[in-house]
């Protein structure tokens, strides 16, 4: 069991290494449910980040795999969610402690 | 001097493209010529430039036009892209009239887009300069 979270949780660091990945799950902050089109023009026109359409589908490919992104298809149509359930272990792992609670 | 004249989508019902290109979206129609079978040489135009780009209405009888459309679909990618002079008032004006936006109205800087489904097979993109 917690070889396993060990595991997960190094997908979830490893999704959150990369710049373009964390300025993805930004963009689904403000817009939950977004089509690949729309995460490639936020990135470009708001980020400066000029990377091609299938980058960001690889850079979504690991978000997934770390659970961070869930994909759901409706009709013809495929958006992209946030899910941020994975950070929740991080705060398990190393607990914050409440404001004004002495470290 | 070389210019655009005719650009086009490919429809996956000429006449059902007609009804919504021209009823909900507001184009108007400019030709409709018998091309054989049923296909017809279909074009709209803008009542605000009528004798500016014609948009075709081309059939989708083509095998490599389902697949090339579903794949830009699955992505979210437009077919095309209108300009308008204002993307939230026409966001609402279409929803109201039952138009599906798989994008709405977002904000980039020098330009605000949403996109929308044509019900014939495209996305189409509604864009607003705004500098």
């Amino acid at each position: 069991m917690l070889a396993y979270t060990w595991c997960v949780a190094a997908d979830v660091f490893k999704a959150l290494s990369d710049a373009t990945r964390r300025a993805i799950l930004d963009e689904l902050q403000e817009r939950d449910g977004q089509s690949l089109f729309e995460l490639c023009t936020r990135l470009t026109m708001r980020h400066g980040l000029g990377s091609t359409r299938q980058a960001v589908s690889q850079h979504l490919e690991v978000l997934e795999e770390a659970g961070l992104v869930t994909v759901r298809r409706e009709g013809r149509y495929k958006f992209h969610h946030l899910d941020t359930g994975p950070l929740r272990q991080i705060a398990t792992r190393w607990p914050v402690p409440d404001e004004g609670e002495s470290p | 001097m070389i210019r655009i004249t005719v650009t086009s989508v490919f429809v996956d019902d000429q006449q059902k493209a007609l009804d919504f290109y021209t009823d909900v979206l507001g184009f108007v129609l400019k030709n409709d010529i018998p091309l054989g079978g049923d296909d017809r040489w279909l074009t709209v135009v803008s009542p605000a430039v009528p004798d500016g780009v014609e948009l075709l209405l081309e059939p989708s009888g083509h095998p490599a036009v389902g697949p090339y459309k579903a794949a830009l679909v699955e992505d979210g990618i437009p077919a095309t892209s209108f300009g308008v002079d204002d993307v939230q008032a026409e966001f609402e004006r279409l929803t109201a009239l039952g138009v599906r936006f798989v994008q709405e109205p977002t904000d980039l800087g020098p330009v605000i887009v949403a996109v929308l489904d044509d019900t014939c097979g495209n996305l189409i993109q509604l864009a607003q300069m705004t500098s």
